[in-house]
């Protein structure tokens, strides 16, 4: 695979790299082969794919926490199994997905630990040491929990104490298994807007695994494809979504990827055809919510209800049948239990 | 620095008390004057210092910092709260080599009884040792072999009952006289180390005690779990090598001099953490060793309170006293968030 990335800033590459684990009796199982990856300086990588994909072993050997099966991964141009843990340490900092129950640790011991690859035998903190911490808890906007134990945050702030931890830690490459998981959703567009900046702001590559396609579509620099028995693809989201690479790889029954508007909807199918006529803010949720119902709405004239919105009559539905009897409805709720009544009565 | 002060003149406190107080008791100043005998003086109140009260108190500090420090360590590398010395089957390991030596001697026509107290106690000691670190080299040979924590755990506790049901067995072949020994060296004591013996304890309690500190920065990381602790650099292997090879020879050599002392080793780290609310092991561990000398010394100061008839046995004093304090700590309104 090409790359366009000047190769000096490529932090984090692979040749070949087959990922999997030992099984019993030294039985190897592959996930993935033949997988040709890099990162670079700055960039900020999603990594999609269903459950059981591979993404957290893709993830753990290329952090070197399991060994690859075969090829090599490259680590600042060296092959990481050059490389000691210690040395490791001071290249790539994870995120688990892992909840840990810490009693009696405060945000900043959390993020103190993230400096131990660089502290000696004891673990002291330099004064050095303390203002990478205390920089680290504000490049994360957790300045006034720092004092607080970590079991007393929430998800989401015990998530960001610990992307300061990894910052603290001070390395070119930071990994996050699905760190969006147990958020909620304005949580996780904060968690994703923090670790985009970082990633521009600290120069940082920044490679994170989720579910979150739509937020990932929206701030990934480089999307990674991971599904079982499949080849790994790369690219940049509008490419993956302009070349169809995106759509097939996430085809699946009843589950379509809109082109147009970078979103998934369901397929619903036998869509009864209404004609809905109007414009603004309301006209659009009024139409979203016919097609929830399973109406498929049309511009255009026909044997079918028709259903007006105008902005003038603010909050008024105007339904007309085919038959030429007139309703007015207030609420959208109205409206649909309106058209299921009506529709009833038809057939 | 407050809680390290108090702990400190707390187990000062408590040591003196434990000199003083006893079937007779003796005030400060003779204490001092006695102190300054030699062992072979005729004066009855240094003999009853030197030879007993302060072998006594001093074995309590060091049983009682022992098994603390022990229980702290292994509830970090287990990341268990329910983690003490005896998890890993050593002490049952202990028991289970007294209960041999005992039954052996019963079969070779009750010899152990024929022999002196003194070297009576010493088979007892070096058999409870024995035991003590052929478990422990068990586990430490499995310990190489197998990666999961929680799985090593288990089968340190396999270890425990199947040395539980060895001894038995063992009881149900013994003779009365034999499992009263058994029994009596189960209750735990502090009283049985003589000054000899204590040079031979209070060394290796001391460096393991020493070690335990050097390991203050691989312990903080540990209690991020093995995965973020691995991407921290920490070589994982050696540092679960080098604590269970300090707790187990702690565990060893302290019930060997003492019998099987319970609750110490899991109370005292609760204790501490409930009042110093840290999780950083640079405080922790020296809170814990003059938490579990001064807990340890309140503990054999009740067992030989005048008015009980001889000493009551160790055990049911620490937990009779260590269970109530630990529920009020965990109890208390501070603590309500802490599991």
């Amino acid at each position: 695979m090409k790359s366009v990335s000047n190769t000096s800033t490529i932090v984090l590459q692979t040749n070949e790299l087959t990922i999997g684990y030992s099984g019993e009796l030294g039985a190897e199982k592959y996930l993935h082969q033949n997988i040709n990856l890099q990162i670079a300086r700055g960039e900020f990588i999603c990594l999609l794919g269903p459950n059981g994909a591979g993404k957290t072993t893709l993830i753990k050997t290329l952090a070197g926490l399991i060994k690859p099966i075969c090829g090599t991964i490259k680590l600042n141009h060296l092959p990481i199994q050059s490389l000691s843990i210690q040395r490791i340490a001071k290249l790539i900092s994870i995120v688990f997905t892992e909840r840990l129950n810490l009693t009696d640790m405060t945000v900043y011991d959390l993020v103190a630990l993230g400096r131990s690859p660089h502290t000696g035998f004891f673990g002291r903190l330099s004064a050095l040491d303390h203002e990478k911490v205390a920089q680290a808890i504000n490049d994360c906007g957790i300045t006034h929990l720092k004092n607080r134990s970590l079991n007393q945050l929430s998800d989401g702030e015990q998530q960001k104490a610990f992307i300061a931890k990894a910052l603290s830690q001070d390395t070119p490459i930071i990994i996050l298994d699905e760190p969006t998981a147990f958020l909620d959703i304005s949580s996780r567009i904060e968690l994703m807007r923090l670790l985009k900046k970082l990633s521009i702001e600290k120069n940082k590559a920044i490679l994170l695994s989720t579910h979150d396609l739509d937020l990932a579509l929206r701030s990934a620099d480089r999307l990674w494809l991971l599904a079982r028995e499949q080849t790994l693809i790369t690219g940049i989201p509008e490419d993956l979504i302009l070349s169809n690479k995106f759509k097939n790889f996430f085809d699946k029954d009843g589950i379509l990827f809109d082109n147009q508007t970078g979103a998934f909807s369901e397929h619903l199918t036998n869509l009864k055809t209404i004609r809905l006529i109007g414009n603004g803010l309301e006209f659009k949720w009024v139409q979203r919510a016919l097609k929830r119902s399973g109406y498929q709405p049309t511009p255009d004239k026909g044997e079918f209800m028709e259903i007006e919105v105008s902005n003038e009559t603010h909050g008024i539905y105007h339904v007309s049948h085919p038959n030429g009897s007139l309703t007015s409805l207030r609420t959208i709720e109205d409206l649909l239990s309106h058209l299921s009544v009506s529709a009833d009565g038809i057939t | 620095m407050v809680y390290a002060t108090f702990l400190v003149s707390l187990t000062v406190i408590l040591f003196v008390l434990n000199l003083i107080i006893g079937s007779v008791y003796i005030p400060i100043d003779q204490l001092i004057h006695s102190l300054s005998q030699t062992v072979n003086s005729q004066d009855p109140t240094a003999l009853i210092l030197l030879k007993s009260r302060l072998p006594q108190a001093l074995t309590a500090i060091l049983a009682g910092a022992g098994l603390a420090v022990s229980g702290l360590l292994l509830q970090t590398l287990f990341r268990n709260p329910l983690a003490d010395p005896s998890i890993l089957g050593i002490s049952a390991g202990a028991g289970l080599g007294v209960a041999i030596t005992l039954m052996l001697s019963g079969f070779l026509g009750n010899a152990l009884h024929d022999l002196p107290g003194v070297i009576g106690n010493l088979t007892i000691t070096l058999s409870s040792f024995l035991g003590a670190f052929v478990v422990l080299l068990i586990v430490l040979n499995l310990s190489f072999r197998i990666q999961n924590n929680a799985v090593l755990l288990i089968i340190g506790l396999m270890i425990s009952y199947a040395a539980g049901a060895c001894i038995d067995l063992l009881k149900f072949f013994s003779q009365k006289e034999d499992i009263y020994v058994y029994v009596m060296w189960g209750m735990g004591s502090f009283s049985n180390t003589s000054s000899g013996e204590l040079s031979f304890m209070a060394p290796i309690v001391t460096i393991a005690l020493g070690i335990s500190l050097l390991l203050i920065k691989p312990l903080n990381i540990l209690l991020l779990g093995t995965q973020y602790s691995t991407n921290l650099g920490l070589n994982l292997k050696s540092i679960r090598l080098i604590i269970l090879l300090v707790t187990g020879l702690l565990t060893a050599v302290i019930t060997a001099f003492c019998g099987p002392i319970a609750f110490i080793g899991l109370a005292v780290p609760h204790l501490v953490k409930g009042v110093v609310k840290t999780s950083n092991h640079a405080i922790l561990i020296p809170s814990v060793i003059f938490g579990g000398a001064s807990l340890a010394l309140i503990c054999n100061l009740i067992a030989k309170m005048p008015g009980f008839d001889g000493t009551l046995p160790i055990n049911s004093v620490t937990s009779f006293i260590g269970a109530p304090v630990v529920i009020w700590v965990l109890l208390s309104k501070k603590n309500e968030k802490r599991f």
